[in-house]
């Protein structure tokens, strides 16, 4: 329970800028496969800035690095993600006929991997 | 090919176009003074643009691509029209799938397309604020011109939205620090709110920052209209939301007791928990705050063309995304008719992507599925999907190489300049091969059919 | 060489020329009446039938921002109301929706099945004309046009304070260019300062201060816009939705506003709906018969009158306080407001007139009796205010209420008695219209009030817009079926069928200005609006096929 995570995918500046520029070159993939931490939840987790990471959502698996954030700017139990590849592979599937999958609430599992 | 009245000045090979517009988000800022270089085909100023309009614009290039790709081999435009034609008028269900990055004139013939060959036309719009679409058809909305909300608006709430790095001149352009007929000190004149799970880079220039735990935005937003109406609230919010009572009666005096007051919200909303009720509820609290003084709520859409997307659907078959034509009519159904699910489910045996990148943002599932059937791309870019695709077109780009329309986020359509030619076909003028020869090919299927008929007949 | 065609044996109407029902030859050619045409030509045999003609709406809601927003809201109005996609011979037609507000090519296509050639949007905000004119080239076989809202202009408004009249002259010309609109239309005009500044208030006296505007009054606004239009020359006069709709007692803002225009030429529209006495939130009585005498006595008046229908409409109107009123009575309550920055309010809720309930009825009975109180055909026309009143598919529905004493008592009958029981009784009651008269309230007139020399008519040099119904004792089926509808000379309804797709022009004006106004209104476009100035004109490529109508000083 204590390693289930809420995950919220978003746009970042960096994010959009990488996607002008081209979705297979290194800026768009360093900045869509970093999840944001916050700092508590990373020491009571045992990770430190740079560690990667393995997300698991009832739909896929991931691996990506974390970096800290203050408790002010991301609360515990919340990460932040820019949206990319990695978060297309834990989106859900089901809309509830809607026609929009949940995507800016992953219940995500989390394990640290190096 | 410049429908506008040219506004540019000439140099040498050095060309200024004045009044230009950025296309990369739906503040679609009209007031770029783009510097080119003709010779070399590149823009080399971009005044006025953000960060995001300035990478859109200064790392335009003319690419050096096949102009289209079939199976991965190079073709030409005629061939990979042969091919995409044949895809299409042989198949049974097929989709198109975008059109959020494009121009409102190929948007139309591209729905036309899908109406003769009784298939189905989604848009980006239902990954964005479909939901908000569907909200809208229950409960209405109270909404203004970005305009409007600049020379009035005195209380601006942003909720589940980050438009500092999704939509980065919203502040300066319409609703923070922008001078209006009513707001002549700008921020001064103004108190800003925002409502979020996190605090985003769009938390700063606020007055009032409130956090909501995440997937409570509908609770919170249901306490507040009680609390409008003045209805006993039960105390345990507090602990669901994360938001005290006194923040929330604080925030609830102030909705009631400004000039004008606006409610912008994002996706935070759209693709939580609550999804459409999310929406309505929004919605729903603009529209009753109109008992105490002037209140708009609306939602913050992201891509450049993404609303006129929802305006042309709408008005050429009565409903905003997710319609389909099967039965020589348009039929509406979220869920059914929207591309992720056609996908997921496996329905969809032919897509049609039309500036858009579902490859690489959609969900597995339905990624797994677009790898099965024969896709079909147009895009200036490479993509995720190109990758996939069975043919894939290059196309120019809109608003750089390619006039026509877009609508802003407010639905204000604005008509867009070019600066430089491209060699590539635009969007239009593929869907339109496409269009022609999809047309000869059922006729010809029609007739072939009726041939048979009658020779089972004669036998 | 071009395409020729000859209408024989039919009777014909066509009022602008005196000809009243006579049996004669309609000769056309290229898309355009002639008086002759080889006597080889193909011939359309309209024996036992009667030619008008093209019907022509002065007043509707089809295209543009408001219409699509109903669009939107209402899946309900229109999924039960389809409209197939027809596969032709030479071309594929669209399919598309129904109900009060069609989807654009479901509106032309339905038009042109009621034997209307040329329908007039009546309301679009200068901003968001583009939008209209994509909208209208999507509507296919009428021609059409639409009205720019220009009561609640701000920078009028600026220059007005300051009594800049040449100013406001250009000012008015070069908008009417930069959006290829037909004429200006005042929606309650000083209404929105109030709506969208002050607390959602309106304006109810003519005389009454605006918000932030102390020197001006809806009467100052009227008054210079109905200078303004006739000192143009523009072939529609302006187009006016008074003060005070759907409000009981509003008569008098009426009469006040007729009498403002103090002889010049103004059209006062959905008049119906401007028609009550009565206390304010009181029930509303008719003063059908005040209104009525009074546009009879001054021919500088027209009027269309708006009538409402029972059955399922939408409401959608600039006048945006009206549609909040409006919430207060209707069941439904999705309710949608529209700001447009400097420039208009707008207000959308789904609605439905019922027999039973005594407003409804009320307003049902004014109409009809405007109608028959009327002594000039020319100067009150038919409209419903399309989808406000009622669909302009109810048209047939409406003519034979018209045309037939019998079948309207049997409705007066079947509504609310104590609504009926306020209508003045009297001879006016048992007048039937003639199908002259028809003809003058659907196409001769509306076009002459417009002043489309080309529509309406059927002399030489018209438009070769026509449409041929079959003789009918029943007309609503005589008015819902043409036999043929022709427009531009081309047979689109053949023997009942729909033949032939067709694309209409766009009908608008291009008054001369002094190119100096710009530099005015330039900076107030920059700094008050969100768009650059010389993004605001509309290019050419919004209307690929257009006709200039000249104004007077052309
Ligand atoms: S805010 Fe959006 S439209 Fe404006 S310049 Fe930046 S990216 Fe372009
Ligand atoms: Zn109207």
């Amino acid at each position: 329970m204590d390693k289930t995570m809420i995950l919220v995918p978003g746009r970042t500046t960096k994010q959009g800028v990488g996607l002008i520029d081209s979705k297979f070159k290194k800026d768009y993939r360093e900045a869509t496969t970093t999840v944001e931490i916050n700092v508590e939840d990373m020491a009571r987790l045992g990770l430190e800035d740079g560690c990667k990471v393995k997300l698991r959502s009832a739909d896929g698996v991931v691996t990506v690095k974390c970096t800290g954030r203050r408790t002010e700017d991301l609360p515990p139990g919340l990460m932040f993600i820019a949206y990319g590849p990695p978060t297309s592979k834990l989106m859900g599937k089901d809309t509830a006929a809607s026609g929009m999958p949940l995507s800016k609430h992953l219940e995500v599992e989390l394990k640290r991997v190096s | 090919m410049m429908r506008v009245a040219e506004k540019a000045k000439s140099e040498g090979n050095i060309k200024i176009v004045e009044d230009a517009t950025c296309t990369f988000c739906g503040c679609l800022c009209d007031d770029m003074v783009l510097t080119v270089d003709v010779d070399a085909k590149k823009i080399t100023k971009a005044k006025n643009a953000c960060v995001l309009g300035k990478a859109l614009f200064l790392n335009y290039e003319e690419e050096d691509r096949p102009f289209a790709l079939i199976g991965g081999k190079e073709a030409t435009t005629a061939e990979a029209v042969e091919e995409a034609a044949q895809i299409l008028a042989n198949a049974r269900f097929p989709i198109i799938y975008g059109m959020s990055d494009t121009t409102c004139e190929t948007q139309r013939k591209a729905v036309g397309l899908m109406d003769m060959l009784g298939g189905t036309i989604d848009s980006t719009t239902s990954v964005c604020h479909g939901p908000t679409g569907m909200a809208l058809q229950g409960v209405g909305e109270s909404t203004a011109t970005l305009g409007e909300i600049k020379n009035r608006a005195d209380l601006v709430i942003y909720w589940g939205g980050n438009p500092a790095e999704s939509l980065p001149r919203h502040f300066a352009r319409y609703a923070v620090t922008a001078k209006g007929m009513y707001t002549p000190n700008r921020k001064k004149d103004r108190t800003i709110v925002n409502i979020d799970v996190r605090h985003t880079k769009s938390v700063p220039v606020a007055d009032i920052f409130i956090q909501v735990k995440p997937g409570a935005d509908f609770e919170l937003l249901w306490a507040l209209r009680a609390l409008v109406k003045n209805r006993h609230v039960d105390p345990n919010i507090e602990k669901k939301t994360g938001v005290s009572m006194k923040t929330m009666k604080d925030l609830v005096e102030r909705m009631k007791n400004c000039r004008y007051g606006v409610l912008f919200f994002g996706m935070g909303l759209t693709m939580t928990r609550g999804r459409h009720f999310n929406s309505a509820a929004i919605l729903s609290l603009g529209s009753d705050l109109n008992e105490y003084t002037h209140f708009i709520a609306t939602p913050m859409r992201g891509h450049g063309n993404v609303t006129g997307a929802d305006t042309v659907v709408a008005w050429q078959t009565g409903y905003p995304f997710g319609v389909n034509f099967s039965r020589g009519y348009p039929k509406f159904n979220p869920g059914e008719f929207t591309a992720t699910d056609m996908f997921v489910r496996g329905d969809a045996d032919a897509g049609l992507i039309l500036a858009s990148d579902p490859g690489s943002n959609f969900t597995q599932a339905a990624v797994d599925h677009m790898k099965k059937i024969p896709m079909i791309v147009l895009d200036p870019k490479y993509t995720h999907t190109a990758k996939l695709a069975r043919v894939a077109f290059t196309t120019a780009h809109y608003g750089i190489n390619v006039p026509g329309t877009a609508y802003r986020s407010d639905g204000v359509p604005i008509e867009l300049r070019t600066c430089l030619d491209s060699k590539y076909p635009s969007d239009e003028e593929v869907i339109t091969a496409i269009y022609r020869r999809v047309e000869q090919l059922l006729i010809a299927k029609k007739r072939s059919k009726g041939a048979n008929n009658k020779r089972q007949k004669a036998a | 060489m071009g395409s020729t065609l000859r209408i024989v044996n039919g009777r014909v109407h066509d009022p602008a020329n005196g000809v009243d029902g006579k049996t004669r030859d309609i000769c056309i050619k290229d898309g355009k009446i002639v008086k002759s045409v080889p006597p080889k030509t193909k011939c359309v045999d309209a024996k036992g039938m009667v030619v008008m003609p093209g019907g022509v709406d002065i007043h509707c809601h089809i295209a543009g921002a408001k219409a699509n927003i109903a669009r939107k809201l209402q899946p309900d109005d229109h999924r039960r109301d389809i409209h197939r996609r027809m596969e032709l011979e030479k071309i594929n037609t669209r399919s598309g929706t129904g109900g009060t507000v069609p989807s654009t090519f479901t509106t032309g296509y339905r038009y042109a099945t009621l034997g209307y050639t040329t329908a007039m949007e009546a309301a679009a905000p200068p901003l968001l004309a583009r939008h209209t004119l994509e909208e209208l080239d999507d509507t296919p076989v009428i021609d059409k046009g639409f009205y720019i809202l220009m009561g609640n202009n701000v920078l009028l408004y600026k220059m007005l304070q300051e009594e800049r009249h040449e100013e406001i002259r250009n000012a008015v010309a070069w908008w009417l260019n930069a959006t290829k609109s037909y004429t200006t239309k005042l929606v309650s005009p000083g209404s929105d300062e109030p709506w969208k500044g002050h607390r959602n208030a309106t304006i109810t006296q003519l005389n009454d201060k605006i918000d932030g505007f102390e020197q001006l009054t809806p009467r100052k606004i009227i008054t210079s816009m109905v200078n303004t239009v006739d000192d143009l020359g523009l072939p529609h006069p302006v187009h006016i939705h008074c003060n005070n709709l759907g409000h009981s007692g509003n008569y008098k803002t009426t009469l006040e506003t007729m009498k403002a225009a103090d002889g010049r030429r103004i059209h006062v529209t959905h008049i119906q709906f401007h028609s009550y006495g009565g206390k304010p939130d009181g029930e509303p009585t008719s003063k059908a018969p005040e209104i009525a005498e009074y546009i009879n006595n001054n021919p500088n008046i027209t009027a269309d009158v708006g009538q409402v229908m029972f059955g399922k409409s939408t409401s959608m109107t600039a006048d945006a306080p009206l549609a909040w009123m409006l919430t207060r009575y209707s069941n439904d309550k999705r309710w949608v407001n529209a700001d447009t920055e400097c420039e208009s309010g707008c207000g959308i809720i789904p609605f439905a007139y019922q027999e039973r309930v005594y407003t409804h009825a009320l307003q049902w009975a004014t109409g009809l009796e405007l109608f028959l109180l009327s002594k000039d055909p020319w100067r009150m026309v038919l409209s419903t205010d399309h989808p406000n009143g009622g669909a302009f598919t109810s048209y047939p529905r409406l003519i034979r209420t018209l045309m037939d004493r019998e079948f309207r008592k049997q409705q007066m009958e079947s509504v609310n008695q104590r609504a009926v029981a306020k209508i003045k009784r009297g001879h006016h009651m048992e007048r039937e219209y003639t199908l002259q008269e028809i003809a003058i309230i659907t196409r001769a007139g509306p076009a002459r009030i417009l002043g489309l020399k080309n529509k309406g008519h059927l002399g030489p040099g018209a438009d070769a817009d026509i449409t041929i119904y079959d003789e009918h004792e029943d007309k609503e089926l005589m008015f819902s079926a043409p036999r043929y509808v022709i427009k531009d000379g081309r047979l689109i309804i053949d023997n009942h069928e729909f033949r032939n797709n067709h694309e209409g022009k766009i009908l608008h004006v291009s008054p001369l200005y002094d190119e100096g106004i710009e530099d005015v209104i330039r900076p107030f476009v920059e700094d008050f609006y969100t768009i650059r100035f010389d993004n605001y004109a509309v290019s050419d490529h919004y209307a690929p096929r257009r006709e200039v109508i000249p104004t007077t000083k052309q």
